[in-house]
């Protein structure tokens, strides 16, 4: 498997926007299949949530999403067995907590998650000042840390964020948790621009991206895009592997123009 | 020797940090700075100072427990955080808090809060200032503590249900994170104990400093000799109100036990971790999810603890000791009877472990932080007592 910054820098060459959805592990038994059938549809990469008790930066749609699969018993190591001798095709980035990454020891996390195929780790809790001893055991493991960029940043902030970041930089759209919105805000546009101009990454823009249209609004700046809360609340309410592609497949249209 | 700051990282030895959402970083470097910058003001420290002698009520006394000592053999002082305007130790925090806000021209707090006796505390303070207030209350508590869900209100405080997870304080501070995410360029977030991301575990010690100082300058006045009780106890849930009173004795001879619920014992029970902004101890399964925990006590139904705590205990600084619910229960009605002082269940967790160790505390002297009243626990103990 190609890593996530190769694989996204390739299709950002070929004048493609880039589309990255978002799957909690374990929310329903089907989740394995969704995640094939969002590759299917058109993504260039998958983040793959490992659910975690205390979700802060998370809104009702995945709070729910995590506690559907905390209740039906997955775990982080359950996930990550499953993903193992999957293959959906793009790489796969894991979204959790960093207490998992923490309790299980830096080594030992970066480790399953190469064994399972993933590529990349995104921990929201995590920001730029405590990486040190997670990123020194990703980088030995070959595990790329994708780290977010919030519109509250100082300029000074940015080129330091992006400079530790591996995968993508994730523009954090509002301030706010993770959610549909009505309209898309200005801070999605903002930031995307301001991380534009002080680094080379791929910049994608998550938290608040909640259909078609505001993908297609974010991406006129940003590199593409991250979708979850809009998946998730598809998928709660019993959309399935092919409610999941409907979506996806309608995103990624929009993004082709 | 006063207990040491945090290094520049926010540490207390291995534990402390600030493990937050990126949207937050710079709120909290603001914060910190801007603390700095107050706390070395002597301007701020007289308002301080002013508001918590005419408007709180300090210095709050010591209170010697004649009854009480003699029926358990070892001579009890009280320091009564307990006659704190709004009935605890929380208002020492919260009205720092809310000042520090007003300077750095924020107009709304936000708190989370558990036996809602920070929340109160914060209401107050923002009613104080003029101040708009959120609080977030599992729904678990606000049914346990349904008298301080009105105070709030009354108090011109919106409270909002924490309807996540097991509903109690730890949901209650992820509500109150979530909400600071989506508003920290005009609300500041009243954290309620000496946990969170840093600057929090070191600002809020600093505001509890006032419990130690009055206690330690009571204790010479009072005791002879070297002027010092031979040990210092508070009930810890998050841990403010125990670091509050340690500060005044780090350092000297006297011991330091800070007294865990059983079913909330981060330090007994639980493993290192990080969730709300730091590391320290923390109850978690196998694979770091962070358990519920599970006391009478609404205040201490946390199942983390303040990372100077988790410092203090495993450098041998201090001793955590845990309590069961029937024994908090047991000590809730002795200082009633013996002392009429109706204590809350918080501060019963430390007297309920002076009871028990009564012999191997024979005849030594015990200060004790009342850090609240019981009145908001009454209606609960008359099911169990009454």
């Amino acid at each position: 498997m190609t890593g996530l910054e190769a694989t996204l820098r390739a299709a950002r060459a070929a004048g493609r926007k880039l589309l990255v959805p978002y799957i909690t592990g374990g929310y329903r038994p089907e989740w394995l299949d969704v995640v094939r059938a969002v590759a299917d549809a058109g993504a260039d990469a998958i983040e793959i949530g490992i659910p975690f008790s205390d979700p802060v930066m998370d809104g009702p749609v995945i709070q729910r999403a995590s506690e559907d699969a905390l209740a039906a018993g997955a775990t982080p190591g359950g996930i990550l067995a499953a993903l193992r001798g999957h293959d959906a095709g793009v790489p796969l980035a894991v979204m959790t907590y960093y207490n998992i990454c923490f309790h299980m020891g830096h080594e030992r996390f970066a480790q399953g998650l190469v064994d399972a195929g993933v590529s990349a780790a995104i921990l929201p809790d995590l920001p730029l000042e405590e990486t040190g001893p997670w990123c020194d055991a990703a980088d030995a493991a070959g595990v790329e840390t994708v780290l977010l960029a919030a519109p509250t940043a100082p300029d000074e902030r940015l080129p330091r964020i992006c400079a530790r970041s591996r995968g993508f930089v994730y523009a954090v759209g509002l301030l706010g948790v993770t959610g549909e919105r009505d309209t898309l805000a200005a801070t999605a546009t903002s930031i995307a621009a301001r991380l534009k101009s002080v680094t080379d990454l791929p910049v994608l823009v998550g938290v608040g991206i909640s259909n078609a249209d505001q993908a297609v609004e974010a991406s006129a700046v940003a590199d593409g895009v991250v979708i979850g809360s809009a998946l998730m609340r598809i998928l709660l309410d019993g959309g399935g592997p092919e409610g999941a592609a409907a979506f996806v497949a309608g995103v990624r249209a929009a993004l082709d123009g | 020797m006063p207990l040491d700051p945090p290094t520049s990282d926010g540490r207390f030895g291995e534990f402390g940090g600030r493990f937050v959402p990126e949207t937050l970083v710079p709120a909290c470097m603001e914060l910190e700075a801007a603390f700095a910058e107050a706390w070395s003001d002597p301007a701020f420290r007289a308002e301080l100072d002013g508001l918590l002698r005419d408007y709180a009520g300090r210095p709050s006394p010591l209170t010697v427990c004649d009854r009480l000592s003699t029926e358990l053999g070892v001579q009890v002082l009280l320091k009564r955080e307990d006659l704190n305007h709004t009935g605890s130790h929380k208002i020492n925090n919260v009205l720092g808090q809310a000042l520090l806000a007003r300077r750095m021209g924020k107009e709304r707090l936000v708190a989370e809060t558990g036996a809602g006796q920070h929340g109160v505390a914060t209401a107050t303070a923002a009613a104080l200032l003029g101040m708009a207030c959120t609080v977030y209350m599992g729904e678990v508590d606000m049914r346990r503590q349904e008298l301080n869900v009105f105070r709030m209100r009354l108090l011109g405080a919106e409270v909002r249900a924490a309807m996540s997870g097991s509903r109690t304080l730890k949901d209650a501070i992820n509500e109150a994170m979530r909400d600071w995410v989506a508003t920290v360029e005009s609300t500041h977030y009243c954290l309620g104990s000496v946990m969170g991301p840093h600057p929090y575990p070191w600002m809020v010690r600093e505001l509890h400093t006032v419990i130690g100082t009055e206690a330690r300058e009571q204790c010479a006045a009072l005791l002879g000799g070297d002027g010092l009780p031979d040990v210092v106890t508070a009930c810890v849930g998050g841990g403010s109100n125990a670091i509050g009173i340690f500060s005044g004795f780090a350092g000297t001879r006297a011991e330091l036990v800070g007294v865990e619920p059983a079913g909330g014992a981060a330090v007994g029970r639980g493993a290192p971790g990080v969730v709300h902004g730091s590391k320290s101890f923390l109850l978690q399964d196998e694979w770091g999810q962070v358990q519920e925990a599970e006391s009478i006590s609404a205040g201490l139904d946390y199942p983390g603890i303040g990372p100077e705590h988790a410092h203090l205990a495993a450098a041998g600084l201090a001793r955590y000791e845990q309590v069961d619910d029937r024994e908090v229960i047991e000590a809730f009605a002795l200082l009633s009877r013996t002392e009429g002082i109706i204590p809350a269940l918080e501060p019963a967790h430390a007297l309920a472990w002076i009871s028990r160790d009564r012999e191997a505390l024979a005849g030594r002297t015990v200060l004790l932080n009342l850090s609240g009243r019981g009145d908001k626990d009454v209606a609960q103990m008359m099911e169990h007592l009454g």
